[in-house]
């Protein structure tokens, strides 16, 4: 699993993450960004994509182990 | 001469966090990544590790994400001992002890209080139980509307058009719920952006489908013979149904737990100097309690030296980043927390940022787009200079106002500007409340002609 948190003072509406993973980032209205703050691990390449070309560098992400509850 | 106390209380000292949210969370992981390898213990009244709240009126609401599933991402390990599901309840400061509701006694050698606000609830206990009545703050509180929500409500009452109020009304259009706002200033957001920006905030609202009441405040909820409300009463004398009443008052701090520890702590926060070390109540700075995020208020140079209080993400957690740094330092190594004051709100798919204090300002300028087309910069003036500055979907222009906030430009601004229109030509009045009214206290009305039936309603201060 995947805990993400996206710092909204510097978003500055890219979109890049939208288009990198988009089951996890999507715009809202024409800057706004929704996202969830919590993704499959399945989508860990996407997210890495996305926090990496943002560029803001406005997103965190931790990968937690399975386990973890 | 090493500062051999500094040195000891980084390999082995014992430093306490009250609040673990987003500002104590934030301090633990710089103390860690400064080096302190002493304990550190976390003491949260939630049972729950650190979450993330914008999202709460946000995603949660429009049902793209789960209450449950806002945890904060940890920046690195910072291996503590966690004490959640158990609010401080007291604190010893000749002792250097934090005590907690179920008896235990926590002693720190440094201590950090990020113990934040809470939602202000509905001034009426036995309405405020009401079924279908609820705030929003917590997580808790974040799946418990969501979930009410989810049941298809027939009309939804907001009650305060604040930024989580209106954020909480926007979600309901988008799920197609009839929604009601009732605020008692004339437009939404005019405690934070004026009067100016909250006409635009207004037009937003009810092109949106709100039914937006302003000038007007709720007198009283009427529950049903189970216990769910069922409809309110507003100061105009008319009623509605409703099936669900949020609450956005604003905030209250989280400062009772300090009453009587001789901290200077109260309704208005916990006072600290710029270093983010607490005063007490005699004005002395401590050496060894430090203060971060909502709960703190502390003077800020570029804004007059004001004691600032900042409910805001950003400074959560750049005054947690620097109390922690200043907990380690020498006393020349300290900084000053000096960020300058940022925050965003999405609302009716329109994305506004602010920086600066615009509730400083007197004068307002729109410097960049149109008010019409919901895409603007307007820029606040205070005493000749801005001093804060609001975008609509225009958050790339805001870092440059930023630096003007941050070199006291003169307002109005000389320089032409991007996409500046007619209305953009000179400043207007930013037409903030005034400050000597009160909003917050009780209002007594008198009804009825005759002595005998002469009746006063006493609508307590909220």
């Amino acid at each position: 699993m995947l805990r993400l948190v996206v710092d909204l003072n510097r978003c500055q509406g890219y979109a890049q993450c939208a288009f990198l993973a988009p089951d996890v980032f999507a715009m809202h209205g024409d800057e706004g960004l929704l996202y969830d703050p919590q993704a499959e691990a399945a989508q860990r390449e996407r997210v890495a994509q996305a926090a990496a070309a943002c560029p803001v560098q406005a997103i965190l992400v931790e990968e937690l182990e399975a386990s973890d509850a | 001469m090493p500062d051999t106390a500094l040195d000891a209380l980084r390999s082995s000292g014992r430093i306490v966090v009250v609040g673990a949210s987003l500002a104590g969370l934030r301090a633990a992981e710089t103390l860690r990544e400064k080096g302190f390898k002493g304990s550190l213990t976390m003491i949260g009244d939630e049972p729950y590790e650190p979450y993330d709240r914008p999202p709460l009126s946000k995603q949660v609401l429009l049902g793209k994400a789960s209450a449950a599933g806002t945890a904060l991402p940890r920046r690195r390990a910072i291996d503590a001992q966690w004490r959640l599901g158990v609010p401080a309840s007291g604190l010893d400061m000749a002792g250097r002890r934090v005590k907690l509701a179920d008896g235990d006694e926590v002693p720190y050698d440094r201590l950090l209080i990020a113990t934040g606000v809470r939602a202000r609830p509905w001034p009426n206990e036995a309405e405020a139980e009401l079924d279908g009545v609820f705030v929003l703050r917590t997580r808790d509180d974040g799946a418990a509307l969501a979930r009410r929500m989810d049941a298809g409500p027939r009309r939804v009452l907001v009650i305060g058009a604040g930024f989580t109020g209106s954020e909480i009304a926007s979600a309901c259009r988008e799920r197609g719920l009839e929604v009601t706002v009732a605020e008692r200033a004339d437009a939404p957001l005019v405690g934070a952006l004026g009067g100016v920006i909250g006409a635009v905030a207004a037009e937003l609202q009810r092109e949106n489908g709100v039914d937006l009441r302003t000038g007007i405040m709720v007198t009283g909820l009427e529950g049903d013979s189970t216990g769910r409300v069922r409809a309110a009463h507003f100061s105009d004398g008319t009623t509605l149904e409703c099936e669900v009443v949020v609450v956005s008052l604003g905030a209250q701090r989280n400062t009772e737990w300090l009453l009587g520890s001789g901290l200077g702590a109260g309704p208005r926060g916990i006072a600290c100097d710029a270093g983010c070390r607490a005063f007490d109540i005699t004005g002395i700075v401590t050496d060894d309690i430090y203060v971060a995020g909502d709960v703190a208020r502390s003077p800020h140079p570029l804004f007059g030296y004001q004691f600032l209080s900042l409910e805001h993400w950003g400074n959560a957690v750049a005054q947690a980043e620097t109390a922690a740094h200043n907990m380690l330092s020498e006393s020349t190594d300290r900084r000053p927390h000096i960020w300058t004051p940022a925050f965003w709100s999405t609302q009716f798919g329109v994305n506004i940022k602010s920086v600066g204090v615009p509730s400083m300002g007197t004068e307002i300028m729109i410097t960049q787009g149109s008010t019409a087309e919901r895409r603007f910069t307007g820029v606040y003036g205070y005493q000749g200079r801005i001093i804060g500055a609001v975008t609509f979907d225009n958050a790339r222009w805001l870092e440059f106002y930023r630096h003007q906030i941050e070199s006291t430009a003169p307002f109005p601004p000389p320089y032409p500007t991007v996409d500046r229109r007619a209305e953009g030509s000179r400043p207007v009045p930013a037409d903030f409340p005034d400050p000597s009214v009160p909003t917050h206290g009780p209002t007594v009305t008198l009804s009825g002609y005759s002595p005998a039936d002469r009746r006063l309603t006493f609508t307590p201060a909220r």
